[in-house]
């Protein structure tokens, strides 16, 4: 007999073996120094395949030419003179969309009026690319700035709304009712229940947003526009200078990974009590 | 103060939920109402503290709720509903802010209610942080912060596992000793209606009515050491609800 505490022993006249291990994987974890790996690798195998002429120049210039052309710019004064009309544009409309659009999404979310009068005429709304769009706001406000910041005010308003509006749907309704219970006042509740528990779904509302809002600015750019990313990049095509052309791309991948950013640091910063 | 139902009747459509109930909470007296899955029970206690509204009869408040009291008729909820972006400070604030209160009056409640539920040492700590009895005992902190005349208590134990459960209802009875607080408590589980309860109102199926009235004579602080006669009255109330638990328990699988 063996003793208690020792537990079972295998029998010693069958055959034993281990239980296979069957519980792996289908749990992707991120790395940042393998992400940064990869684009730095990435950009050398391009650099290696210029220089040995695998690649051809005028198809795609080396990293190094793009390196070239985004310093010339930035020499010239130019980088900032295109950046500066295009984050202008872009920060005015998306903020502006954005507000409007939580402001809305939450008269949806709260009242039936709202919610009857508004949310079919978003969905409808929301499927239009607001590009088409941009000649009717030329029409209306002219060729300048406020074309271009209304087609990204319209791009972004209604993510936002709809964001928003789904948001507030999916408030825990036994907090709402907690908050009557103790008696809360209605903007007490509006304010301390319905909006944090909103807050995640507007996040990601707006990091959908910012991608449409910087497609709009480089379309916008592109149709009509002296400065600005997209018509350095249109007037980088049209005299074949890819170089530039592709430091304009360059530029709108880290304003792109900025904006992620910049979210990402906000839904650390308010959204810290989820798990 | 003392909150009434009087021949308080409900339908959800041409569904009846509810008829002629009557029953009276108040006198620092816990009335547990207890009944079959469906019967209606956690309806009628939203009722109760206006949270729905009945389709016949009547909630009444009787008298004046005591002074100081900031919310006479307070819940307690099975799933505790505490914000989950506020701390266990921040959960009891949330339902003394709109009182206008002052910072010192305040920070006193919060630190009072805190210390009485034992829970000073977490007062920074997130809901997700804490178990589910932790959870409740923040609920019952935030409950006792407004002063409450009665409480209304939904299933408070049902989402807790059977150890915690007995642990917070050793809570709940060195609670009412101290403070005799009145309460209507809604359960499925017998053993907590013999535990906590002075009278115990067994609901019938759907439509629910009251079958029966149990009162529970024996001190709350007694009943954890006098187990064999709570014991037979549970068993009563079981022979009372078994039928009606297993016609309910049909119908329900009927209607789908």
């Amino acid at each position: 007999m063996p003793d208690e505490a020792s537990g079972p022993a295998p029998a010693r006249a069958v055959a034993v073996r281990e239980v296979p291990f069957r519980g792996g994987g289908f749990r992707p974890r991120t790395n940042s120094y393998v992400s940064w790996a990869v684009f730095a690798g990435l950009i050398l195998l391009w650099e290696a395949g210029s220089r040995l002429g695998l690649i051809s120049p005028i198809a795609l210039p080396a990293p190094s030419q793009v390196l070239g052309a985004l310093v010339d710019l930035a020499r010239t004064g130019m980088l900032w003179k295109n950046l500066s009309v295009s984050l202008m544009r872009l920060g005015t409309g998306w903020v502006l969309g954005s507000i409007l659009g939580i402001a809305v999404g939450l008269a949806i979310g709260l009242f039936t009026i709202a919610r009857a009068a508004l949310m079919q005429l978003t969905s409808a709304l929301f499927a239009v690319p607001k590009i088409a769009l941009l000649p009717l706001f030329i029409v209306w406000f002219g060729i300048g700035e406020s074309s271009k910041i209304a087609t990204i005010l319209f791009g972004t308003f209604f993510p936002a709304v709809i964001a928003t509006y789904s948001g507030v749907d999916n408030v825990d309704r036994n907090l709402i009712r907690m908050g009557q219970s103790f008696g809360l006042s209605w903007g007490s509740i509006v304010r301390k229940i319905i909006l944090p528990g909103a807050l995640p779904a507007i996040l990601s509302g707006l990091r959908i947003s910012s991608a449409i809002a910087i497609v709009l600015l480089v379309a916008a750019e592109m149709i009509g526009a002296q400065y600005g990313i997209g018509a350095y990049i249109l007037q980088a095509g049209s005299l074949f200078a890819i170089d530039q052309l592709i430091a304009g791309v360059t530029i709108l991948a880290v304003l792109g990974l900025l904006i992620s950013w910049v979210i990402a640091r906000a839904e650390r910063r308010f959204l810290d009590w989820r798990s | 103060m003392r909150l009434l139902a009087d021949r308080v009747g409900h339908r959800y459509g041409t569904t009846e939920v509810l008829r002629d109930i009557g029953i009276a909470i108040g006198g620092g007296e816990i009335v547990c109402i207890v009944g079959p899955s469906g019967c209606g029970k956690s309806t009628l206690l939203r009722m109760l503290g206006g949270l729905e509204q009945a389709s016949e009869g009547r909630v009444l408040l009787e008298g004046e709720p005591p002074a100081g009291s900031l919310n006479p008729i307070t819940y307690i909820f099975q799933d505790f509903a505490l914000l989950p972006w506020r701390t266990v400070e921040g959960n009891i604030r949330l339902v003394l802010e709109d009182h206008k209160l002052g910072a010192t009056a305040m920070r006193a409640i919060v630190d009072d209610v805190l210390e009485r539920t034992r829970l000073k040492d977490f007062r920074a700590a997130l809901p997700r942080q804490l178990s589910g009895g932790m959870k409740q005992r923040v609920a019952i902190a935030r409950a006792l912060a407004v002063r409450p005349a009665v409480m209304l208590m939904d299933e408070p134990l049902s989402a807790l596992d059977a150890q915690t459960r007995e642990l917070l209802m050793d809570d709940l009875v060195e609670l009412w000793t101290r403070e005799r607080f009145s309460a209507c408590y809604v359960t499925h589980n017998l053993a907590e209606a013999v535990r906590l309860g002075h009278r115990v109102h067994v609901l019938s199926r759907r439509p629910g009515r009251i079958r029966e009235t149990v009162e529970i004579d024996m001190p709350l602080a007694e009943r954890a050491e006098r187990a064999a006669e709570l014991e037979a009255m549970q068993r009563h109330i079981w022979l009372v609800m078994r039928e009606e638990a297993r016609a309910a328990d049909r119908e329900l699988a009927d209607a789908g």
